[in-house]
């Protein structure tokens, strides 16, 4: 029988099935962050249960966490009381626990991978919808509300229906100057925020193939906002070279095992999918939303769409635009801008560094601009200074701060005052997502760094060679 | 963490015709800094109901008396975004039983199934006859009922068939949780670990 990559991880992972309900499904690794947990830990109490496999379960401090001066005290009370109850319950459980000022603390999604967490053919979760992010070696990975973090916590397991599964092949040969971001932005703006609600994608054709795995796991990591569960990508021999000699992957002979299993990972010829689309990728051009949901993006050079093209009620895209103070038929091209964000889960990686230094390296930040860089760990942090590019970024006038989730969400004091514009390379540009009334345009780190250097929205192309 | 068995509502509502309401507004991110599951209704669509000075928007539907109930039916795709599990709980607390839409984001369809929150999903038909007769008489009712899986508009003389699985119906309609089926088959989940390539 001819099965899909996404077959094969799920089946091999189902304990038991459920006649017209879900499957019960086995969690190989579970990530754990100080915002959606401690209710579940709260609930083993109740319960006076234990974790079951705490070598399975890995935790870090990351969505509340200050990006400046982490060597001192939380500053809000209720920040650092949630980061103290993850520290306490992973301490009460035996999970690693990398907390603020650990070396190896980070984005959950960023740190995931570095260490060789994440691994191809693994079922993973987290309470947090960009769990997605790890499907870029070949696993199935998706986001958790916390009464199933509880369900992982006790038992390992969740029990979910399996999704149908959608193929999306992307051929041809990217331009200059359009990055894995714009692909990602490209695909949502064609099937909006649900088009693919009911769906395990898998991203497949040579523009996949030929992406760096950190690009792969900005494409996976952006699933959700097309409304999938999740996105995946056959491994290949870049995730193995990426994965091999880190800390939690397998060595030696167990290597060699686990090759067994993972050389198998991809969709048989004749496998058939719910869906399929195909989508030319040496059309894509640099992306830019401008509304206040991911689907509402654009090519960078294109005016903003008129209400009555809008798959959504005329009333909801109108609201959208109010909230923004755009206006229907506007170029995007030369909007004042007054934040950039260069950072979270997404584009915080230190391929996305090297991009951002690439454009801003010998130039000057536009005086009229607030930058926030922030790096997705300390090891991407400690790269940005082994590799020569936080000179550049000092000599262009920026600064780097410390890792964490950040504006992304705002959770913490990095918030963008109400009616300003902040372009930024995380993934939602919802209402108030990074501060309240805060006005979000997402796009690639090298679209933000040219909106850094002339304080309005660039074409990033102007800038490259 | 149990919840109210659900089997039949029959409730006036609070309409909300706005496509794409994602979690983010349903409860904003810097209200999920609590340990506990308390207090999180108070926040439920925060940034639409409060201004900046705490003061309420008078025109937002939850400070109008006209509209109450326990079903807020809301526009395609409603849920979308964040995997909080805060925004269930935050609808929950505020005191819905149940989200009419006509489409429902995936995270947020399961995080209220597993909390005692039904969501149904109608056709965009039937969503608009809703919206349609409760703009016109905020008194209407509507009748959710999940054993024989049908909601309907008695004042209009009509109904629709919504689906759930047969599993997820039984936990609703005897407020069991799917930790408590787990625990019970722990012994199995632990055979099954050893033989995992992982």
């Amino acid at each position: 029988m001819s099965n899909t990559l996404f077959d094969k991880v799920w089946d091999s992972h189902v304990v038991s099935k459920i006649n017209n309900g879900p499957d019960v499904l086995f969690i190989d690794r579970h990530m754990v962050h100080e915002v959606t947990s401690p209710v579940a830990f709260l609930g083993l109490k109740n319960r006076n249960i234990k974790v079951l496999f705490p070598e399975k379960t890995f935790a870090t401090a990351d969505h509340n966490t200050p990006t400046i001066n982490q060597h001192l005290p939380v500053k809000d009370p209720l920040s650092a009381n949630q980061l103290k109850a993850l520290e306490k319950n992973a301490n009460l459980h035996d999970i690693s626990y990398w907390g603020l000022g650990h070396e190896k603390n980070g984005i959950v999604h960023v740190v995931g991978p570095e260490y060789g967490i994440t691994q191809p053919g693994a079922t993973i979760v987290c309470g947090d919808s960009h769990t997605s992010t790890h499907g870029a070696f070949g696993a199935i990975a998706f986001g958790i509300g916390t009464s199933e973090v509880e369900m992982v916590l006790s038992t390992q397991c969740i029990m979910q229906p399996k999704p149908k599964k959608m193929r999306i092949t992307v051929d041809g040969k990217l331009s200059k100057g359009v990055t894995s971001k714009d692909v990602a932005l490209f695909i949502i703006s064609k099937l909006s925020t649900s088009g693919a609600t009911g769906y395990f994608v898998e991203y497949a054709g040579e523009v996949f193939t030929e992406m760096s795995i950190e690009g792969r796991m900005t494409v996976c990591n952006l699933s959700i906002e097309m409304g999938a569960r999740g996105g995946m990508i056959a491994p290949d021999k870049k995730t193995f070279d990426y994965i091999k000699n880190r800390e939690f992957t397998p060595k030696g002979k167990e290597w060699d095992k686990a090759m067994v299993y993972w050389s198998n990972l991809n969709t048989d010829e004749n496998a058939v999918f719910d869906k399929e689309l195909i989508f030319d990728g040496n059309s894509i051009q640099p992306m830019i939303t401008y509304g206040t949901n991911p689907g509402m993006g654009i090519s960078i050079s294109k005016e903003i769409p008129k209400a009555e093209n809008q798959d959504a009620g005329i009333n909801t895209y109108k609201k959208s635009l109010d909230y923004m103070n755009y206006s229907e038929g506007e170029s995007m091209i030369g909007k004042k801008i007054d934040f950039v964000f260069l950072g979270s889960c997404t584009n915080g990686r230190i391929e996305d560094f090297r991009e951002f230094a690439k454009i801003v390296k010998g130039r000057k930040k536009a005086s009229n601009v607030t930058a926030w860089l922030v790096p997705g760990s300390h090891k991407v942090e400690k790269a940005i200074k082994n590799e020569g590019i936080l000179k550049i970024l000092k000599q262009a006038g920026f600064k780097l701060r410390e890792p964490g989730c950040s504006a992304c969400l705002a959770m913490n004091d990095d918030k963008v005052p109400a009616g300003k514009y902040a372009v930024s390379t995380s993934n939602r540009n919802f209402e108030g997502r990074q501060g309240p009334g805060s006005r979000t345009l997402l796009a690639s780190p090298l679209v933000v760094a040219a909106a850094a250097i002339t304080g309005e929205i660039t074409d990033p192309r102007n800038y490259i060679k | 963490m149990g919840y109210e068995k659900f089997n039949k509502l029959k409730s006036t509502s609070v309409p909300l015709p706005i496509e794409n309401i994602d979690t983010d507004q349903i409860i904003p991110a810097r209200f999920l800094k609590a340990t506990e599951r308390i207090g999180f209704g108070d926040n439920l669509f925060r940034d639409w109901r409060y201004n900046p000075d705490n003061s309420p928007k008078k025109e937002f539907v939850l400070n109008n008396d006209t509209y109450n109930g326990k079903i807020l039916v809301g526009g395609k795709n409603f849920g979308s975004g964040s995997s909080r599990e805060h925004a269930a709980w935050a609808i929950y607390d505020y005191g819905f039983r149940c989200v009419i839409s006509s489409f429902f984001a995936d995270i947020f369809r399961g995080n209220c199934l597993n909390i005692g929150v039904l969501p149904v999903q109608v056709s965009p038909e039937f969503l608009d006859k809703i919206f349609n007769s409760v703009f016109e008489n905020p008194k209407t009712e509507l009748i959710v009922n999940l054993k024989n899986q049908k909601v309907s508009i008695p004042s209009l003389g009509v109904s629709e068939s919504f689906n759930i699985n047969k599993y997820k119906k039984e936990n609703m309609l005897n407020g069991y949780d799917d930790i408590d089926y787990l625990m019970n088959i722990k012994d199995s989940i632990i055979e099954f670990a050893k033989n995992t390539p992982l």
